[in-house]
């Protein structure tokens, strides 16, 4: 089928579809879970759950550093990582365009199949529609994911108090400067890519070095900024960030001052935001680094008492500015 | 410099600036009139840190809003067209117009390039002789030369199919027309740098001779603009009246001749609306007949419809430094970014958008 394109015959539920399902899908998801074929898959899990979906909708599908597959992949992976679950098992929904290349739609499968390896869970049960030309953008994707708790863990915003450590697991912006760059023809260096990752690995290296851990949160939508004031007025803490600490290249800079954003905004696909009890920030912090998704990691700031609901950036000059929620539709179609 | 060094320096210019203050025994108010100035000052929380006797004020700095309303208007109807490719700078693309956005356009189906510099806008005109591609050329001195080189190349190159949808405006005119208004009180002005790079230093001396107000040439680093505000308050303090380069690493006396032969071989000034002020003498470029070829809006006649009144809007005000943005009554509630209602809230270097992103007058964090 490597030369087709997609037809509304593919979603309609006969040969053609079940030519798609055994030619590109299921030689790319194969497990035993999924193997049995009925209509829902039956899942062998303990404990108590976390359930999760997203769905995936990027503008351009193919980017650097990644493509729809494997961000459909890390998105549902991290959103039960940062719930503090080890996440187990993901649906796949996909809905196709007419005129969709069947080979397009085979690497995005087999990057999603690769990405679910790397984090440790399995594509057990999904859906395949396809929509008329024009009435969607080549592929859209939606996962659900299910994941067990980590026992003696609790991860909520309400549980951040002042005084508390804020780590960063690595450079910001870089999935939303590649986006950018991929979609405005801006020329960036080979070394910026997305970071698009699974981050279910470095979030349990960080449990189990800092248990007290309040809270986890991957800045994808809205970035960092969005991310520390949601967690600042559920908290009701103030947070202040120090900007030398914030980590972040100089490609990404630059195409901020070029297109007029702030890094702070920009989303992210493979960082994690970690609000860590004092006492326990140096072994997170050293749990992060050690992994390879975290080398960049580092503390950006601190909780505080003074302006509850408010995040501050303490300038390079010793000033303090407010960082706000970021604005509607900075970049749209990002994940 | 390391940043130890910087807020050391930061904070010996921040005792100075107190100190001068204190000397000059009464509240001192300085303008910055370049957007760019605007972003620094409220990225750095350098507002903050002065003493309280020294405030600074945002004046008319902003391309975008200082630019009548329909101007972002007809950008997207020409857009919209499916013989024109439109070519802007990347920070143009979320302003938006009456009911729409050049980014909501491009979402749309609109050919909407991004280009680093407006040469590139000619590649593009060469590439798709089909279209008419026509490059946004907003802004004061500092991109007028650039634009009127765009003209001329496209001209030297014969290209026919590269137009530019002008709104070019001049610093120097509405300076004097902010000190002619009785209802505009400032002591002194931060120049802007890149304009400077231009123009020179001279063209600002009828700031200090007709007016007795310093001027400062300055930079754009935080630093920078603190260096300039400490000799604005030491001239203030003094009772004197100059203007002085603190950006001489950059700007010349003389400014760039080149720059200024391009761009009035390209534009002449005429009279131009400018928002919130009215019409200022010679404050705006036009281009000249012998280019009106290059000219889309001669070229291709557009009507929109006349922008909506905005009741309740003060940005006129606003662009004058009269009133600050949490002084005008729809500041954070009806007007806010995502709906904004006045240009000052919507362009990324407006002064109610700094004011709101930076959390001014909304929140009290490190005070």
């Amino acid at each position: 089928m490597a030369n087709e394109k997609i037809t509304l015959a593919h979603g309609a539920g006969g040969k053609m579809s079940a030519a798609l399902m055994h030619d590109v899908i299921l030689p790319a998801f194969d497990n035993p879970v999924l193997d049995v074929l009925h209509d829902g898959a039956k899942l062998a899990t303990s404990g108590r759950l976390a359930f999760t979906t997203d769905s995936y909708v990027v503008r351009p599908l193919f980017f650097a550093g990644g493509n729809i597959g494997k961000i459909a992949v890390c998105g549902t992976v991290n959103d039960l990582a940062m719930t503090g679950a080890v996440p187990r098992y993901l649906s796949c929904g996909l809905i196709l365009e007419e005129g969709f290349p069947v080979e397009d739609l085979s690497r995005i499968v087999r990057t999603m199949r690769e990405t679910a390896d790397a984090a440790g869970v399995a594509i057990v049960t999904g859906d395949t529609k396809v929509v008329e030309h024009g009435k969607a953008d080549g592929i859209f994707i939606n996962t659900a994911g299910v994941g067990e708790l980590i026992a003696g863990i609790d991860i909520a915003p309400q549980n951040v108090r002042p005084g508390m450590k804020v780590l960063l697991s690595g450079c910001i912006g870089d999935h939303a400067a590649a986006i950018l760059a991929g979609r405005h023809g801006i020329e960036i260096p080979e070394s910026l890519t997305s970071d698009c990752a699974p981050l279910a690995g470095l979030t349990q290296a960080v449990l189990a070095a800092a248990p007290h851990t309040a809270v986890l949160r991957d800045p994808t939508r809205g970035g960092v900024a969005a991310v520390l004031n949601e967690i600042a007025a559920a908290a009701q803490v103030g947070v202040l960030v120090d900007e030398d600490a914030l980590p972040i290249r100089e490609a990404v800079r630059g195409i901020c001052d070029m297109l007029g954003f702030d890094p702070l905004d920009l989303a992210n696909e493979g960082k994690c935001i970690a609000f860590v009890p004092a006492a326990e920030a140096d072994a997170a912090l050293a749990a992060m680094r050690a992994h390879p998704y975290g080398k960049d990691a580092c503390i950006i700031g601190e909780t505080t008492e003074e302006a509850p609901g408010q995040v501050g950036l303490r300038t390079a000059l010793g000033g303090i500015r407010i960082v706000d929620l970021p604005l509607g539709s900075l970049v749209p179609r990002i994940c | 410099m390391t940043r130890a060094e910087e807020r050391a320096a930061a904070q010996e210019l921040l005792a100075e600036i107190e100190r001068q203050s204190a000397r000059a025994g009464r509240p001192l108010r300085f303008m910055e009139v370049c957007g760019t100035h605007t972003v620094s000052i409220f990225r750095a929380g350098l507002r903050q840190m002065l003493p309280a006797g020294v405030a600074l004020v945002s004046g008319p700095g902003c391309p975008v809003c200082v630019t009548p309303d329909d101007y972002m208007d007809k950008a997207i109807a020409y857009a919209a067209r499916e013989d024109v490719i439109l070519a802007t700078f990347g920070d143009m693309l979320k302003v938006p117009g009456s009911a729409s956005s050049l980014a909501e356009a491009e979402a749309e189906g609109a050919d909407i390039r991004i280009v680093y510099s407006p040469l590139d806008a000619l590649a593009i005109a060469r590439e798709n002789p089909e279209k008419k591609v026509v490059f946004l050329a907003v802004g004061f001195e500092t991109t007028a030369p650039t634009a009127a080189a765009l003209v001329l190349a496209a001209k030297g190159a014969g290209v026919k199919n590269l137009f530019l949808l002008s709104a070019q405006k001049l610093v120097p005119p509405a300076l004097r027309a902010l000190m002619d208004d009785p209802a505009v009180r400032v002591d002194g002005f931060l120049l802007p740098g890149h304009v400077a790079v231009v123009t020179g230093t001279d063209i600002f001396s009828f700031v200090a001779a007709d007016y007795h107000l310093p001027g400062v040439v300055a930079g754009f680093s935080p630093l920078a603009i603190l260096r300039a505000l400490t000799r604005l308050t030491q001239q203030a303090a003094a009772g004197e009246a100059r203007i002085e380069n603190e950006y001489e690493s950059v700007v010349h006396r003389e400014g760039s001749c080149e720059a200024r032969r391009v761009m009035r071989l390209v534009y002449e000034p005429v009279d131009a609306r400018w928002r919130g002020i009215g019409i200022i003498p010679r404050s705006g470029l036009r281009m000249r007949d012998a280019f009106a070829a290059y000219d889309i809006e001669r070229v291709l006649p557009l009507e929109v419809p006349e922008p909506r009144p905005r009741p309740g809007c003060r940005c006129g005000e606003v662009l004058r430094g009269i009133v600050t943005p949490p002084e005008c009554p729809l500041f954070g509630k009806a007007c806010m970014p995502t709906h904004a209602v006045g240009p000052c809230m919507v362009s990324v270097e407006g002064v109610c958008a700094a004011w709101y992103k930076y959390g001014q007058g909304r929140f009290v964090y490190g005070k």
